[in-house]
């Protein structure tokens, strides 16, 4: 996106400035790259043969391997997470009291830990609670225990932001609580919250590389073991970054792109909670132009 | 949970370098952001390029590849440091900055039109548009998201655990192995969390409602 408020069409001394400046900072860019290429190729940090292991097929395969182990815990950690979420979501909206507080308690609880401690507790502290499982598990119970106190409240944010005439025109004609929450109050709620969940499916994705801790061989893992292997830790973890970049970016392009359409349809943005990392970024530009 | 008591220190020590890590890097993560911000809106294209390139990156990638990244690549390209936590903050606040930055920018496209082109009809220059007039207005804007952002930085310094820098994750991980009592320790840096996080969202709520700008 262009800067839509700080220049508006430019005149020929501005362009002719704007000219001059493009090609100082072009030459600047340009030459903080050399510096790091010189840097790195003095090292010997870009020698082919540092590169060339991590282009062959059986390696590739390695990696890729390891992507389907990422994929398969986030996928994984991520319905269990919406499952538990949503239950917690309705029953902090409940009107018993207990359900209410006891709802609020796991969420504020598991919302202000690092992923790390809950991933480090599973890993060491379930065993002896007797619970013996594949790292893999506990890999994915330390993530949909974090995230889902996280969806919890983007869930409530979701319902809450509806407003109070949806409910209370379900009610009036006649729906019980389930019935206008079910029919009228969820569909609608849900459509505006995709675009957050998106967004934290990123971050939850991100995420299931502190698998490497738990020696559970996600992406980064098995970019570790294959930089033990070569002897070359930097490239083999660079190249894990891109097989990251790659699948966030498609999924960051349809979040923006789910909020966009959203903004377009409801006039709303995106439902946002704190303490989530990737917070919404145009929000603050939606409540501008109410 | 003795053990939780008779080892106060090593949690309140842990605490201290999870608080220091926060503070410096959302210092540095702030600067970042901003510049970041101005370089991606911008009238000259290398700038923005390199601000989306620098976003897009950074944002898809995650903290622990990044820390485990520098970690190695750092001594690789010639750079020391005498702590792994300068490391630690350098990678934190790369990474912070990069949301920071989005957001800013978020919050400059939020102030309204009119403000910068009546800034330009005065002759102010870009950069003075965007320091005197935009700028103040937009990061006012965003006071909640980048609260938001800062509770987040207290969850993620624990990853410079990943780079054995002693704080809170990293002392609970030492204790765990030294006493084998993984609930109770478990329950005591819990709590060191919450006592950071929680006052945290409170005062974040409390600058919000002082800075909002009532539209």
């Amino acid at each position: 996106m262009t800067a839509p408020v700080l220049a508006d069409a430019l005149g020929p001394r501005a362009r002719r400035r704007v000219r001059v400046a493009s090609i100082a900072a072009g030459l600047l860019v340009l030459a903080c790259l050399a510096v790091a290429v010189r840097r790195l190729s003095d090292r010997g940090q870009l020698e082919s043969d540092k590169w060339r292991p991590l282009t062959e097929w059986p390696v590739l395969k390695f990696y890729l391997g390891g992507l389907v182990n990422t994929l398969k815990a986030a996928a994984v950690a991520m319905v269990i997470a919406m499952a538990v979420g949503g239950v917690m979501a309705l029953a902090r909206l409940a009107r018993n009291a207990p359900q209410r507080w006891l709802a609020t308690l796991y969420v504020e609880f598991f919302r202000g830990l690092p992923l790390y401690l809950l991933i480090i507790f599973c890993w060491l502290g379930l065993p002896q609670l007797g619970a013996r499982l594949e790292t893999f598990w506990y890999l994915v119970i330390a993530l949909s225990v974090y995230n889902s106190s996280i969806l919890a409240e983007i869930f409530r944010a979701g319902i809450l932001s509806l407003d109070r005439g949806q409910s209370e025109a379900a009610y009036s004609v006649g729906l019980g609580y389930w019935q206008a929450m079910g029919l009228v109050v969820i569909p609608q709620a849900v459509r505006r919250m995709v675009p957050a969940i998106v967004s934290q499916l990123v971050t939850l994705l991100k995420d299931t590389s502190l698998g490497v801790v738990i020696f559970y061989e996600e992406l980064l893992r098995r970019a570790r073991i294959t930089g033990e292997f070569f002897h070359n830790p930097v490239h083999a973890v660079a190249m894990a970054a891109l097989f990251y970049i790659a699948v966030n970016s498609v999924l960051s392009a349809v979040a923006r792109r789910l909020e966009a359409r959203q903004r377009q349809r409801y006039g709303a943005g995106r439902i946002d909670v704190a303490g989530a990392e990737d917070v919404a970024l145009t929000q603050a530009e939606a409540t501008a132009k109410v | 949970m003795n053990v939780v008591f008779d080892n106060l220190d090593v949690f309140v020590a842990g605490m201290r370098t999870t608080v220091s890590l926060t503070l410096v890097s959302f210092a540095a993560a702030f600067v970042i952001g901003v510049v970041v911000a101005a370089f991606r809106v911008s009238p000259v294209p290398p700038l923005r390029a390199v601000g989306a390139f620098y976003v897009g990156t950074v944002r898809n990638t995650p903290l622990a590849l990044l820390m485990v990244l520098f970690f190695f690549g750092f001594p690789d390209v010639g750079i020391q440091f005498d702590s792994f936590w300068v490391s630690a903050v350098i990678v934190l606040s790369a990474y912070t900055g990069a949301f920071v930055g989005e957001t800013v920018r978020a919050g400059i496209n939020a102030v309204s039109r009119g403000q910068g082109e009546a800034a330009r009809a005065l002759g102010l220059t870009f950069p003075q548009t965007l320091r005197v007039v935009v700028l103040p207005q937009a990061l006012r804007t965003v006071a909640a998201p980048l609260g938001s952002i800062f509770i987040a930085l207290i969850k993620n310094s624990a990853l410079a655990a990943l780079i054995s820098v002693h704080e809170l994750v990293g002392n609970t991980e030492d204790l765990i192995t030294d006493f084998a009592q993984p609930i109770p320790i478990f329950l005591g840096a819990a709590v060191g969390y919450l006592i950071l996080t929680l006052p945290s969202g409170l005062m974040v709520n409390v600058i919000e409602r002082r800075v909002a700008i009532k539209r």
